[in-house]
């Protein structure tokens, strides 16, 4: 497989899509850990919403 | 389970947290084949020959920038005439995908652009129609962050979402209504696909994955939102009982 003269285009334009798509994953990933975080910071301290009571 | 138990966030949790693992193996798998199909399968272009590959991946996105923005659309319609606030939160969630993926329709095309066209940039109405559509997302994702209240900034961010639809009938019929340096349409357009089934389906493919990437990145996004939105209201009740 040859790439031809633009190669470096191609592969700059693969590369860029990687970098986005592996950002996007990194972003949702450590939201998600960051939010867990805060929710268990509350909880630990005894803070829950009244939903989770009436659950309880 | 009715549709409607679905908008119970805490039901939404449950189920997307059993679906996501399911849908991030699709996503994988699917981009496999896509990539194996673009890679080893699909053949050079008689004209544009190696490069038409930055095709596959400038399409999809360029097809997502506009979906995304649909998707937006039709939820701040869910928060304007029901006032849920899952539909604010998909809405939400779904900007900063649609601006990663109108960057990447740009960048992109900025790239193919270069030595099929011998320009990076011109300001035709396709590129032009697109650019504005990635300051929009950037403007919703700013008023998203400027207000405190997200009932407030729903609402205000679901009426720039439905204006800036207006966008999109003109970034599809650009083309069309004015002379571009962008190709008309090739796949949907009357007349069916003027693509040769070689290249065509590795491009469905790979718009299939990233559809699904989208889909799992946006119940992921979504899930986040449920529960930063927890932690803003333990916050407030912790002020409140402070007070």
């Amino acid at each position: 497989m040859t790439l031809g003269p633009h190669a470096a285009f191609i592969i700059a334009a693969y590369a860029a899509a990687l970098a986005v798509v592996i950002g996007l994953i990194s972003w949702v990933i450590a939201d998600h850990a960051e939010q867990r975080r805060l929710l268990a910071d509350f909880e630990a301290r005894g803070v829950t919403r009244r939903s989770d009571k009436e659950a309880a | 389970m009715a549709l409607i138990d679905l908008a119970n966030p805490t039901r939404f949790l449950a189920l997307t947290g059993r679906i996501l693992p399911w849908l991030a193996i699709a996503t994988v798998a699917v981009f496999a084949i896509g990539l194996y199909l673009v890679w080893f399968v699909a053949p050079d272009d008689y004209q544009q020959g190696a490069t038409v590959k930055i095709m596959f991946i400038h399409v999809p996105n360029a097809w997502l920038a506009m979906g995304v923005w649909a998707v937006m659309s039709i939820a701040s319609i869910g928060t304007l005439v029901w006032r849920h606030p899952l539909a604010d939160v998909a809405a939400k969630s779904a900007a900063p995908l649609g601006a990663a993926f109108t960057f990447l329709a740009l960048l992109t095309g900025s790239l193919w652009g270069r030595p099929m066209w011998g320009t990076y940039w011109v300001w035709d109405a396709r590129l032009t129609s697109v650019l504005v559509l990635f300051l929009m997302y950037l403007g919703v994702i700013a008023l998203w962050r400027t207000v405190d209240d997200p009932t407030r900034a729903a609402r205000a961010a679901a009426i720039l979402t439905l204006v800036g639809a207006i966008n999109l009938p003109i970034i599809k019929f650009s083309v069309d209504w004015w002379n571009t340096l962008h190709q008309p349409a090739s796949l949907l357009r009357m007349g069916g696909p003027a693509i040769h089934p070689s290249i065509l389906t590795p491009l469905l493919v790979m718009a299939l994955a990233f559809l699904l990437l989208f889909l799992t990145l946006h119940l992921a996004a979504m899930r986040n939102e449920i529960l930063r939105r927890r932690v803003r209201t333990m916050w407030l009740m912790q002020a409140h009982a402070a007070s």
